[in-house]
C-alpha cells in the first residue's frame, strides 16, 4: 500500500525525537478536548468513557462470581443477583463491547488508513460521543437509584409489565446510546466511501476497513429495531398500550423477534471489528502478505448480510414454528462459512512465517483460538435438539463469553497495544504486556471452559442457588475470574506508566504497512504533513522488508531480522 | 448536517490554502466531494429510518393479520375526510420544500423565504388537523392511552383496541419526525433570512429536503394502513 517504503522511514531502530506539534499537545483545556472534533482525540475521549463502563461491568461481574463460589446463593438477595446480572450485561454490551473497537480504534485509525484529514463529519462524531455519555448517564442514574432487574434482553412481558425497577431510565438509556451507535456507523460509511486518498482503491484498504465498514452497516441498520423495541416497552410502560403483554392482547414474542433482530447482528457488531485488528496484526508480525485478501474482506460483508437472518436461533424454545426453527438453524449455519473462511486464512497467513511473538500477535492468536472455540460451540446451539438441552444454560454463557471476551476483548486489548504507541507516543512495557496477555489467556479459560460443562450438565444461567455437585466447577470458574481482574488490572496499570515513562516510539515501531504508520506517532492534528497518495496493495511485507534489507546492506550494516 | 457551512462568514477555512472555497470545510477537498458526503450522509440517516418504522409496521402487520376484519371495522371509525385533507397538506408542503430546495441552489433568496415558510405553514397545519383527530378520538372513546375508558360496539373489541393503539403510535411517531422537521426548517429560515444556504452554501436546504420528503412518505403509507382498509367494499 505504501508510498514510501523507502529506509529513511524505517526508523524503528532509534526513536526519532518527538514532533513538535501533534494532536495531543495542540490543546491542553478541558475545552480543547470537550469541543474537539478531532477523530482521534474523540477516540481518546471514547477510550476513557469506555475503560470506566468496563470498570463497573466488571465490578457486577465479579460480586456474580464471588456470589457463585457457594451452592447457597448467600452473599446477595435474589433481587440483587438479578440487577447484578443485568447491569453487567447491559453495561458490557450497550457501553463497552459495541464503542469498544469501532468508537476508540475506528474513530482513531479510519481516517489515518484512509489517508484523510478527518472523518466525514466531524462535529457529528463529537455529538456522537455526547449522545453516548448522555445515554450512559440515564443507565448510571437507573444503577444508582435502585437497578433493573430484567436481564440485558429486557423480554416482555416483564419489562413492559411487571418489573417495578428501574426499567423505563434504562430503556431510555439504552435509545439514546444506540443513536451514537448509528450516528458513528454512519459517519464511517459516508468516510470510507467519500475520504480516501487518491489511490486508495476499495482493494488495496486494510482489513481493518472492510470490517469497519461492515460493522457500521449492521449499525445503521439494526440500532433502529432496538429503538423501536424498546420504545414499544416504554410506550406500554407509559402509555398502557398492550403491545407484548398478553393480557392487553399483544404477544410477547414479538418482542423477541424485534430484540434478536438487532441483538443477534449486534454479536457481529461486536465481533467483525475485532476480525478487523487481527487480520491487521497477523500479517505485521508474520511479515508477509495476508493469505485470501478479498476472501476476509468479503466474508466480512457475508457475515453481516447473513446476521440479518439468524435471529429466530435464540427462539428454538419460545414456541415459534418449528419450521421457521429449521430454517434459522440451517442460516445459522451458514454464518460458520465465512467465519471459518478468516480462521483458515489467518492460519494460512501463519504458514512458513518468520512469526514473532510479540503482545499484539499474542493477543491475535489469543482470539484465533478462543473464537473458534466460541464459534464451534455455536453451532451446537445452532442444531434444534441440542438447543432444547442446553438453551438457557452456562453452556450458553460459556459459548457467548467465548466470543464476546475471548474473541472481542482479546482483540480489542491487541489492537489497544498495537496502535498504542501511535495514539500516545510511547512504547508500553514489553516483557510485563507479554506476561499480562498470557495471564488472561489462562484466567479466561479458566473461568469460561468450566461454563460449558456446567451448562451441559443442566445448569441454567442467572440462577443463584445451585445443587451441591456444581460447586467444584464454579469455583473453578470463580478462581479464573480472579486471575482474569488481575490480567486486565496489568495493562491499566503499565499503560497508564507508558504515557510518563514508556520509550518515545517512532513512527513506526512494527515496521508495519498502513497509511497511518506513515505519519510520526503521535500524528499531527492534520493527521499527514503532506496528502498520501496510494500506489500499492496493503500487506506488502515481503517487499518492505527486501527494501530495508537492501537498505541496510547498502549502509553496511549487519541485516538482522527483528 | 452543522457539518456544512452555512454562509460566506468564517474567514479560518481560508488557511487551507488559495482557491478553497468558503463553502468547503476542512475535512473535504472540494465542494463535490463534500456535497455528496453529506447526501450520502442523509441517505444512510433514512435507511437508519426506514428500519425504526419499519419495526412499526412489522408489528402492526402482525395484529391485522389477526383479525383482518376487525381492523378493517375499526378503520371505517377513522375520519377518511380530514387523513384525505392532511395527505393532501402533506404533498403539497413537499412540492414547496422541493421549490425551496431549487430557490436556494439558483440563489433566490426571497423565494426561498417564502417556500421555507410555506413548508413550515402546511406542516404546522397538518399537525393541527393530527391533534384535532386525536381530541375527536378522545371524545368518542377511541383512545385506549393511559388507561382511558374504551367505548367501542364494533366486533372484536380487543383487536379494535389494538388498531387504535398501534394507530396513536404510528401517528405519534410521525408527528414527532414532523416536529422535528420543523425544526429543522425553522433553523434553515433563520440562516435563509440572513442571506445565507444560496448557492454553493444550499446543501443544508437540499438534505432537509430529503428528510422532509422521507417523512412525507411514511405518512403516504401510514395513510392507507389506518384510515383505508376496507373502504373499496
Amino acid at each position: 500500500m505504501t508510498t514510501l517504503l523507502s529506509p529513511e522511514l524505517d526508523s524503528s531502530r532509534e526513536p526519532a525525537a518527538p514532533p513538535r506539534r501533534h494532536y495531543l499537545n495542540a490543546g491542553y483545556t478541558v475545552r480543547s478536548w470537550l469541543l474537539t472534533v478531532d477523530h482521534k482525540r474523540i477516540g481518546l475521549l471514547y477510550l476513557l468513557s469506555i475503560t470506566f463502563f468496563f470498570l463497573i461491568g466488571g465490578v457486577a461481574a465479579t460480586v456474580v462470581r464471588l456470589d457463585l463460589m457457594t451452592p447457597a446463593g448467600d452473599l446477595v438477595s435474589h433481587e440483587t443477583y438479578n440487577k447484578l446480572f443485568t447491569i453487567h450485561g447491559i453495561v458490557m454490551i450497550f457501553f463497552f463491547l459495541i464503542p469498544s473497537i469501532p468508537a476508540v480504534l475506528g474513530n482513531f485509525l479510519l481516517p489515518l488508513m484512509l489517508g484523510a484529514r478527518d472523518l466525514a463529519f466531524p462535529k457529528l462524531n463529537l455529538l456522537s460521543w455526547y449522545i453516548f455519555i448522555i445515554g450512559g448517564l440515564f443507565t448510571l442514574y437507573a444503577i444508582v437509584a435502585g437497578g433493573v432487574d430484567t436481564g440485558w434482553t429486557f423480554y416482555a412481558p416483564f419489562s413492559s409489565t411487571y418489573s417495578n425497577t428501574h426499567v423505563m431510565a434504562t430503556a431510555i438509556g439504552i435509545f439514546i446510546t444506540g443513536f451514537s451507535s448509528i450516528l458513528t456507523g454512519l459517519n464511517f460509511i459516508v468516510t470510507t466511501h467519500k475520504m480516501r486518498a487518491p489511490g486508495q482503491t476499495w482493494f488495496r484498504l486494510p482489513l481493518f476497513v472492510w470490517s469497519i465498514y461492515a460493522t457500521s452497516l449492521i449499525q445503521v441498520l439494526g440500532t433502529p429495531v432496538l429503538a423501536i423495541s424498546l420504545a414499544l416497552i416504554a410506550v406500554e410502560r407509559g402509555l398502557g398500550i398492550g403491545i407484548f403483554d398478553p393480557k392487553l392482547g399483544g404477544d410477547p414474542r414479538l418482542f423477541q423477534h424485534l430484540f434478536w433482530f438487532y441483538s443477534h447482528p449486534a454479536v457481529y457488531i461486536m465481533i467483525l471489528p475485532g476480525m478487523g485488528v487481527v487480520s491487521e496484526i497477523i500479517p505485521c508480525f508474520c511479515r508477509k502478505r495476508v493469505f485470501g485478501y478479498a476472501f476476509i474482506g468479503f466474508s466480512s460483508f457475508a457475515i453481516a448480510v447473513f446476521s440479518f437472518l439468524v435471529w429466530g436461533h435464540h427462539m428454538f424454545v419460545s414456541g415459534q414454528s418449528v419450521y421457521a426453527g429449521m430454517v434459522f438453524s440451517m442460516l445459522s449455519y451458514l454464518v460458520a462459512i465465512p467465519s471459518a473462511i478468516k480462521v483458515f486464512n489467518w492460519t494460512a497467513s501463519l504458514h512458513k512465517a518468520r512469526i514473532t511473538f510479540d503482545t499484539p500477535m499474542l493477543y491475535a492468536l489469543g482470539f484465533v483460538g478462543l473464537f473458534t472455540s466460541g464459534g464451534l460451540t455455536g453451532l451446537f446451539l445452532a442444531a434444534l435438539g441440542i438447543d432444547e438441552h442446553v438453551h438457557d444454560t452456562y453452556f450458553v454463557v460459556a459459548h457467548f463469553h467465548y466470543i464476546m471476551v475471548g474473541g472481542a476483548v482479546m482483540a480489542y486489548l491487541g489492537g489497544i497495544h498495537f496502535w498504542w504507541p501511535k495514539m500516545t507516543g510511547r512504547m508500553y512495557p514489553e516483557g510485563w504486556a507479554r506476561f499480562s496477555a498470557i495471564l488472561i489467556f489462562v484466567g479466561f479459560n479458566l473461568t469460561f471452559f468450566p461454563q460449558y460443562i456446567l451448562g451441559y450438565l443442566g445448569m441454567p444461567r442467572r440462577y443463584h442457588v445451585y445443587p451441591e455437585e456444581f460447586q467444584v466447577l464454579n469455583v473453578m470458574s470463580s478462581a479464573g475470574a480472579s486471575i482474569l481482574a488481575v490480567g486486565y488490572a496489568f495493562p491499566l496499570t503499565y499503560l497508564l506508566w507508558s504515557l510518563v515513562y514508556g520509550r518515545l516510539a517512532p513512527p513506526n515501531p512494527w515496521r508495519a504497512t498502513g497509511l497511518e504508520w506513515q505519519t510520526p506517532s503521535p500524528p499531527p492534528t492534520e493527521n499527514f504533513d503532506e496528502p498520501p497518495v496510494v500506489l500499492d496493495e496493503a500487506y506488502d511485507y515481503e517487499r518492505m522488508d527486501a527494501a530495508a534489507g537492501e537498505a541496510q546492506a547498502r549502509a553496511g550494516q549487519e541485516v538482522t531480522v527483528v | 448536517m452543522s457539518d456544512l457551512p452555512l454562509s460566506p462568514a468564517p474567514a479560518s477555512h481560508a488557511g487551507h490554502g488559495a482557491g478553497r472555497s468558503p463553502a468547503l470545510h476542512h475535512q473535504f477537498e472540494d465542494l463535490a466531494q463534500q456535497h455528496e458526503a453529506g447526501e450520502m450522509g442523509m441517505w444512510m440517516f433514512l435507511a437508519t429510518e426506514v428500519m425504526f418504522f419499519g419495526g412499526m409496521f412489522l408489528t402492526y402487520s402482525l395484529y391485522r393479520m389477526q383479525d383482518e376484519a376487525a381492523f378493517a371495522a375499526a378503520s371505517h371509525q377513522m375520519d377518511l375526510w380530514w387523513g384525505t385533507a392532511n395527505t393532501a397538506v402533506l404533498l403539497t408542503s413537499s412540492l414547496m420544500m422541493a421549490s425551496a430546495v431549487h430557490a436556494a441552489q439558483t440563489s433566490q433568496r426571497k423565494l426561498l423565504e417564502g417556500m421555507l415558510l410555506a413548508t413550515m405553514a402546511l406542516g404546522t397545519v397538518f399537525l393541527c388537523i393530527k391533534g384535532y383527530e386525536y381530541y375527536e378520538k378522545y371524545r368518542e372513546g377511541h383512545m385506549p392511552l393511559f388507561g382511558l375508558p374504551f367505548r367501542y360496539d364494533g366486533p372484536s373489541p380487543e383487536h379494535a383496541e389494538m388498531f387504535f393503539g398501534l394507530y396513536f403510535i404510528m401517528t405519534g411517531i410521525h408527528a414527532l419526525h414532523m416536529l422535528i422537521g420543523l425544526g429543522l426548517l425553522l433553523w434553515l429560515w433563520a440562516h435563509a433570512r440572513r442571506g445565507g444556504l444560496l448557492g454553493e452554501f444550499s446543501a443544508p436546504v437540499h438534505i432537509t429536503g430529503l428528510y422532509w420528503h422521507f417523512v412525507d412518505i411514511v405518512w403516504v403509507f401510514l395513510f392507507p394502513f389506518l384510515y383505508l382498509i376496507g373502504a373499496h367494499g
